[in-house]
């Protein structure tokens, strides 16, 4: 086996809190383990070297969304990435575009409470829910199709990585595009594409997008969100000039790409 | 936050449980506050990957299902530890609570008709789903059931529940606070009035004043520190604030459930979702073990008698030895790659992440893991605390107690929802009743109580121990001594260890006195709450001299009906050095005791009749603090209802 190496972290500093200190990097350096994760190695930072380090875990399985930061300039959850698949340097940073907590936690939690409310992320369902009733039927594959964009953790990853979301705070990100997409897409809930047409349509919503795309390239979940948008494009654009894209496809004498509509 | 808030309903704890409540009071009209940790969507529910039990009886495997069989199925898999009222009126709700989920937008797996493939106890089998049922709720295997009935969504239901429960809190415009830590209970000893609360982002205190108070903080598995499937807030923040009253006692603490496939070594859960479609656990040999140790249910027994026999593998040399120590295989490989990384997509994932394997070509490594905390907060049917009007629980930090001894898969995540109504609405009838607030005087001497608690830690010097490694010897205590299978001599052992790390922590010391949250005082606050329950858990284990459920003790193998069928009742008087023990009788005995039908099978067998032991229930739990009901005890138990039941025998 080769020597263990010396991992050198470089991670960014700041305590809003404390009026002594200025944002810098600190500097640590520990022996890598077989299997370290971001997890573990941040874990043994604050145990052992710095107990002020200000980080965020919670499942540590990649399912909670708490730990994204940024890794050597990529936007990451830090419980999954393996030292291994890094080079000797790490430098680790704070989601942009959130509100700084302290070093490396940053405040996601109100910036998706607010997005949920502005696209507002809930079924809306005009009959009450009856308890009595059999729940209504629904294909497998629609549920499963739902489920594919419902599967965002909302870790911010892809909102760091949006250049849109990082100069306007009313742009409701990649993510609250891909939650409006699963609220559309989802029969149960009422609303019409007129609906939503504010939202969605306005440089808040999906034009706003000027289509860097670096989105779906670091979303841990790898959900597409490219598709995402082509959708709620799509479906923008028909549900204000329905006619538009039949004259194009019929001056092109050939069907349509197939989306789903 | 500001110092003082004022509400109605007080809910500790955004997970499942906790928003399900609030969404109950925030309808019935009262004002709410969710106080939580971390961002409510980021709450430990939402790594709950199999599902949740509800007898739809939807699917083909499920016919004949119904909300008896059920119940048959629950008392038989808490080792008859259970409150069978309870357990009854959890299977009686549980429909309609699924159902209301799929209405709140959960895409749960539907129902195909026409036939298809499954693997059941090792063989491939042809199923066909009926045109008739097609599109409702799909429902798959789970251990210790007669039928498949636990709903799912993919492998992810709790994620999928949680967006959904929390959609609805962001519509009905509920306060949630996150970041916030709820320190201690603001209480006369009979009465609470809300909580002393800490800012995580700043480190202020503040006082959030309610009139009804309802702790669903979830379970305490960081008490085996790293040897749990648990995330690492399950610090057990609420349950270690109610036995901190003095008055409320902790229902079973030593009830805790390993679950078999926690993933070796990281101890991330792999779902019972991969035994229930047809995964195999195997030893060194790559031999189906479980096949002839449990002919009947094989991988699907129960998951106390699962994880038994595969530590007995490893006892026995079975286990494989990797670079981190002795584990044994889980395999889904002959379900196919379609199905892993659909069906079990979430598997695939972490296997992915963590290990790098795929686990529709590998073998994965599992070993039985600290899981779930069937012990907590002991309530009555409604969700209220035994001994403090105005303070109820609910999920897994509350022991209402449906789980007894043993906690089958699927019935806790559908516990959050089926007891967050209940206890919601409860708290919120409570509150609606109650206009007198506390004392201001009562309220500013619970805020120098902790703000003394902090600024002792801040003021301490010395060459002390780091919280972390009172937390890390905790851990091997706890995993070493009062884990799968016990013995009176470890316990004894643990009992003792735990009180010198209890002495320990009160020699700490911080080595970050920063201003803000610091995350070391953070952990500080908690942990001797979390060495309090380490200690009624190993002793509450100590003095149980049987073995039930996930209760196992080498040195009392038997079940003994006669001496314990009794809930352990945990407190921890104010100013006291150690916990005192009462307990109580399980509740109302419905379904006679009996053998589970799978697992080991010595039983001591009652020597009091039935009738009188059911007698002295209701007096007997009062005399230990249970409040009264608007509901008359023992009337949702709906009696010899199980008796319906047909098919129940899988």
């Amino acid at each position: 086996m080769s020597e263990a190496r010396t991992l050198v972290f470089e991670i960014f500093r700041y305590n809003p809190q404390d009026p002594d200190t200025a944002p810098h990097i600190q500097r640590f350096e520990m022996r890598e383990e077989p299997h370290l994760t971001l997890y573990l190695a941040l874990n043994y930072i604050r145990e052992n070297l710095d107990p002020s380090l200000q980080f965020d875990f919670a499942c540590r399985s990649a399912v909670c969304g708490s730990c994204a930061m940024i890794v050597n300039g990529r936007p990451v959850l830090a419980c999954r990435t393996r030292t291994a698949d890094l080079a000797n340097t790490i430098r680790l940073q704070p989601l942009p575009v959130f509100e700084l907590i302290g070093d490396l936690s940053v405040d996601t939690g109100r910036w998706f409470r607010g997005m949920a409310e502005k696209v507002e992320a809930w079924i809306h369902s005009n009959e009450p829910f009856d308890p009595s009733a059999p729940e209504e039927r629904m294909e497998d594959e629609l549920a499963r199709t739902i489920y594919e964009s419902e599967r965002c953790i909302e870790c911010g990853c892809c909102v760091a990585g949006c250049g849109v979301a990082l100069t306007r705070d009313d742009f409701v990100g990649p993510a609250g595009l891909n939650r409006i997409a699963r609220f559309m897409l989802d029969p149960r809930d009422q609303r019409e594409d007129a609906e939503w047409f504010e939202v969605v349509s306005s440089d808040e919503g999906v034009f706003g997008c000027i289509g860097l795309m670096a989105c779906q390239d670091v979303c841990p979940k790898e959900l597409p969100l490219l598709e995402v948008h082509a959708y709620l494009r799509r479906k923008m654009l028909l549900s204000k000039a329905p006619d538009l894209l039949k004259n194009i496809s019929a001056r092109r004498k050939e069907s349509a790409p197939k989306t789903p509509s | 936050m500001d110092a003082i808030l004022n509400t109605d309903v007080l809910v500790i704890g955004g997970g499942l449980a906790g928003e399900r409540c609030a969404i109950e009071a925030a309808n019935a009209g009262q004002d709410v506050i969710i106080a939580s940790l971390i961002p409510p969507r980021r709450s430990h529910s939402c790594a709950a990957q199999g599902g949740m039990q509800a007898a739809l009886g939807n699917c083909a495997m499920g016919d004949g299902d119904n909300p008896n069989v059920h119940f048959l199925d629950t008392v038989r898999g808490s080792d008859w530890g259970a409150d069978q009222e309870v357990v009854r009126m959890f299977v009686d709700e549980a429909p309609a609570a699924v159902r209301e989920l799929a209405y709140f937008g959960v895409p749960w797996t539907r129902v195909t008709a026409g036939t298809q493939t499954h693997f059941i106890k090792g063989r491939k089998v042809e199923l066909t789903e009926s045109e008739e049922n097609a599109g409702l709720l799909m429902q798959r295997d789970f251990g210790g059931t007669a039928k498949w009935r636990t709903c799912y969504a993919a492998a992810g239901t709790g994620h999928a529940a949680l967006y959904a429960i929390d959609g609805e809190v962001v519509r009905l415009g509920i306060t949630v606070r996150d970041r916030v830590e709820a320190l201690s209970l603001i209480h006369d000893q009979g009465r609470c009035h809300g909580a002393v609360v800490r800012c995580l982002r700043t480190g202020k205190i503040g006082v959030i004043i309610a009139k009804a108070t309802v702790i669903a903080t979830g379970g305490h598995g960081r008490i085996y520190g790293k040897y749990t499937t648990n995330a690492t807030i399950n610090e057990g923040t609420g349950t270690a604030m109610a036995l901190a009253t003095g008055v409320v006692p902790l229902g079973n603490m030593e009830a805790v459930q390993f679950h078999p496939t926690g993933l070796w070594p990281s101890g991330i859960l792999v779902t019972e979702g991969c035994r229930g479609d047809g995964g195999y656990l195997l030893n060194r040999k790559l031999q189906r073990f479980m096949v002839d140790l449990e002919p009947e249910k094989q991988e699907l027994a129960s998951r106390d008698v699962v994880s038994r026999h595969m530590m007995t593998q490893i006892r026995e040399g079975l286990g494989v030895d990797g670079p981190f120590g002795t584990h044994l295989w889980l395999d889904i490989r002959h379900l196919g790659r379609e199905h892993v990384h659909t069906k079990l997509r979430e598997v695939y994932e972490i296997c992915q992440d963590f290990l790098g394997l795929d686990p529709a070509d590998e073998l994965i490594p599992v070993r039985p893991t600290q899981h779930y905390s069937m012990g907590g907060v002991r309530v009555n049917k409604d969700g209220q605390a035994y001994g403090m009007s105005g303070l109820f629980a609910a999920g897994e930090a509350a022991c209402w107690d449906m789980h007894g001894f043993n906690r089958l898969g699927g019935n806790s995540l559908a516990e959050t929802i089926v007891a967050g109504r209940i206890v919601g609405a409860r708290a919120a009838q409570f509150a609606g009743g109650k206009t007198d607030g506390p004392d201001p005087a009562l309220v500013e001497h619970s805020v120098r109580e902790q703000q003394e608690v902090i600024a002792d830690w801040l003021a301490r010097s010395g060459n002390g121990p780091t919280v972390y490694e009172i937390r890390d010897r905790l851990a091997e205590t706890m995993m070493g001594k009062v884990g799968i299978f016990r013995n009176g001599e470890e316990l004894e052992e643990a009992v003792t260890d735990i009180y010198d790390l209890i002495q320990a922590c009160d020699t700490a010391v911080l080595r970050s006195k920063v201003p803000g949250m610091n995350p070391e005082l953070a952990f500080a606050l908690r942990l001797p709450g979390m060495l309090r329950l380490a200690l009624v858990t190993a002793q509450g284990a100590l003095a149980r001299t049987e073995s039930r459920g996930a209760h196992s003790r080498t040195d009392y193998a038997a079940r003994d009906d006669a001496r314990w069928l009794k809930r352990t009742l945990a407190r921890w008087p104010h100013g006291a050095t150690a916990p005192v023990f009462d307990y109580e009788p399980v509740g109302l005995l419905d379904l006679p005791p009996a053998g589970r039908g799978y697992g080991k099978s010595s039983i001591i067998e009652m020597s009091e009749e039935l009738a009188d032991y059911n007698e002295t229930v209701s007096e007997e739990q009062q005399r230990h603090g249970r409040l009264d009901s608007d509901s008359p005890f023992g009337a949702n138990l709906r009696a010899g209802e199980w008796r319906k039941a047909t098919g129940e025998v899988s």
